[in-house]
């Protein structure tokens, strides 16, 4: 188990936003998380970052505790993330936006860079090959100096995949990554998560909406409703769950 | 040429500080810290020469102050500005945006009313009398000029390494960079800190400029006039800082020779020559309207280079 949520409950003043979720995420799996709007899947997202504190329950990664982490520690642990609404530094190049997401492999500070002593020059070209192969991954090489604001939706969101690739994490959460994406995108990015957790291998944890793409993509699914789980299992096995349905298109009268 | 260095020797170091001062600004803004705390540090540095150079008694070397002693002040101010740095970083930058531009405003005017009020600080009539390493004004150059040079590459080298990058990532997405590993808390009290050294050298320099040191020289007056040099200079490169610091340091001496132009109305020369802080004022409004980022921006900078080929 590369990931454990035990009993997590979050809350916002009357709303629990997440309420007792328990699940674990095996190594080398698609984990799929899915749900109604509003069903609490951001907000497990952020309390695994360590965006917010839990109320109750814990988290391990990798056999240690999460407990009350700040989110670059937790990154520095291996688990990156990408955002529901793109967080690129928009300002800067797609190059520097993979650059800076490679700090934790790093270790020059002030005066060693300044200076350009080692290990600053060493690690320098280390991160910009590095970049250069992670840009070549999603295919913006020929558009690293490019500020990230420029470039069009659908690179936007590789560049983000790219640059929570350049942490080198073991566990990879995506919020979203087809959103407004066509079919054929959508099909192509399906193949191109199943390729990063081989090549890389990663844990990946996905929120999507575009249930075909889940159903075809993730090994397991979790589904929440307003904060809870209420189904956890294979594709299959979830699609005709019961509460699932209810879920999602309501019960009869 | 000997006539105008006499008269403009002076103001060209005041240029050159006034540079550094921009860039002491510049640092934490570089982190998205938004901290108007340069002239408490620089008043510090400035107290620390002043009382070292006035209270130690130096061996005799001749009537002029040793260099290596200003060296040795500068050092001990950049270690004081670090720590403070430091002690006062830590809780103010959990502020952000304009809470924390109060806050550092607060500490400059903790700072301004201890300096009235202390013996050691010489009160509200400040330190006087302090001495000179040289004999006059223009020779400052070789102490302000190296030391300006060096910061500037200093802060142009910080811009293209990992420390820097930092820096810029907190700036453009604090949440973001959280979430890729930066550590906020330390890299913003690093900018704070790295600029609190730059000012506290600064003053040390500046004390044995002036000659004189008092509680008027770390004011919140004068953290606007520094916030004007970054803000119409330009804040996304180090070359904003330094133009605007040279710019707005030279203006009202500018503006006083315009005043003395016979044939003004009075109401004008006078406005001229004394409404200073109104002109920086209109110049902070004016500028963050028609020039976001300032004169100097990084785009202006890759347009020149594109022009000489120098990148696609």
């Amino acid at each position: 188990m590369i990931l454990e949520v035990q009993q997590l409950t979050r809350r916002f003043g009357g709303l629990v936003a997440v309420n007792q979720v328990s699940f674990s995420v095996k190594e080398g799996e698609i984990f799929g998380l899915i749900g109604p709007n509003g069903a609490g899947k951001t907000t497990l997202f952020n309390l695994v970052t360590g965006l917010i504190p839990p109320t109750a329950g814990q988290m391990v990664f990798d056999g240690v505790p999460l407990g009350q982490q700040q989110p670059h520690q937790i990154a520095a642990k291996g688990i990156a993330r990408t955002f529901q609404n793109i967080r690129l530094f928009k300002d800067l190049s797609a190059q520097e936006n993979i650059l800076i997401a490679q700090h934790v492999h790093t270790r020059s500070g002030v005066f060693t860079g300044v200076l350009g002593l080692a290990p600053a020059p060493q690690e320098e070209r280390e991160i910009r090959e590095k970049a250069a192969e992670l840009l070549a991954l999603v295919g913006l090489q020929d558009r690293a100096q490019e500020k990230a604001q420029n470039l069009c939706y659908g690179d936007q969101r590789r560049l983000e995949i790219a640059r929570a690739l350049a942490l080198a994490p073991k566990l990879l959460l995506l919020d979203e990554p087809a959103a407004g994406m066509n079919p054929n995108e959508k099909q192509s990015l399906s193949t191109f998560i199943r390729d990063l957790r081989d090549r890389f291998g990663l844990t990946v944890l996905l929120i999507e909406h575009h249930v075909p793409l889940v159903m075809g993509l993730c090994d397991r699914i979790a589904v929440l409703d307003f904060g809870q789980l209420i189904a956890l299992g294979e594709p299959a096995q979830v699609k005709t769950d019961p509460a699932v349905i209810a879920a999602y298109l309501g019960t009869s009268l | 040429m000997a006539d105008f260095i006499a008269t403009y020797g002076a103001l060209l170091i005041s240029m050159l500080i006034g540079a550094m001062l921009g860039l002491s600004l510049y640092l934490p803004l570089m982190a998205g810290q938004l901290s108007l705390a340069s002239p408490g540090f620089y008043a510090l540095g400035g107290y620390v020469a002043a009382i070292i150079s006035t209270r130690v008694p130096q061996p005799a070397t001749g009537e002029l102050f040793p260099l290596h002693w200003l060296f040795l002040e500068m050092a001990i101010a950049a270690l004081l500005c670090a720590i403070l740095g430091v002690l006062v970083g830590v809780p103010a930058l959990r502020l952000k945006g304009i809470y924390l531009a109060i806050a550092t405003i607060a500490f400059v005017e903790i700072l301004r009313i201890l300096s009235l009020n202390l013996d050691i600080t010489g009160g509200a009539v400040g330190i006087f009398g302090i001495p000179q390493p040289f004999n006059s004004a223009i020779e400052y150059l070789w102490v302000v000029l190296p030391l300006l040079l060096l910061s500037i590459a200093f802060v142009y080298r910080l811009e293209k390494i990992r420390v820097g990058r930092a820096f810029v990532a907190l700036r453009e997405d604090e949440l973001a960079a959280d979430a890729m590993g930066i550590n906020p808390t330390y890299y913003k009290v690093l900018a704070f800190t790295l600029g609190a050294i730059l000012a506290g050298v600064a003053g040390a320099v500046s004390a044995h400029f002036l000659n004189t040191w008092n509680a008027r020289q770390g004011t919140f007056d004068a953290s606007i006039i520094y916030l004007t040099f970054v803000l119409i200079g330009g804040s996304r490169t180090y070359l904003g800082p330094v133009l605007g610091g040279m710019l707005f340091t030279a203006l009202p001496e500018v503006l006083r020779a315009v005043g003395d132009v016979p044939g003004l109305p009075q109401w004008l020369s006078q406005f001229l020559k004394e409404g200073r802080l109104i002109i920086f004022g209109l110049l902070i409004v004016l500028g963050t309207i028609f020039f976001p980022q300032g004169l100097i921006t990084p785009g202006l900078l890759n347009r020149s280079n594109v022009k000489r080929g120098a990148r696609p």
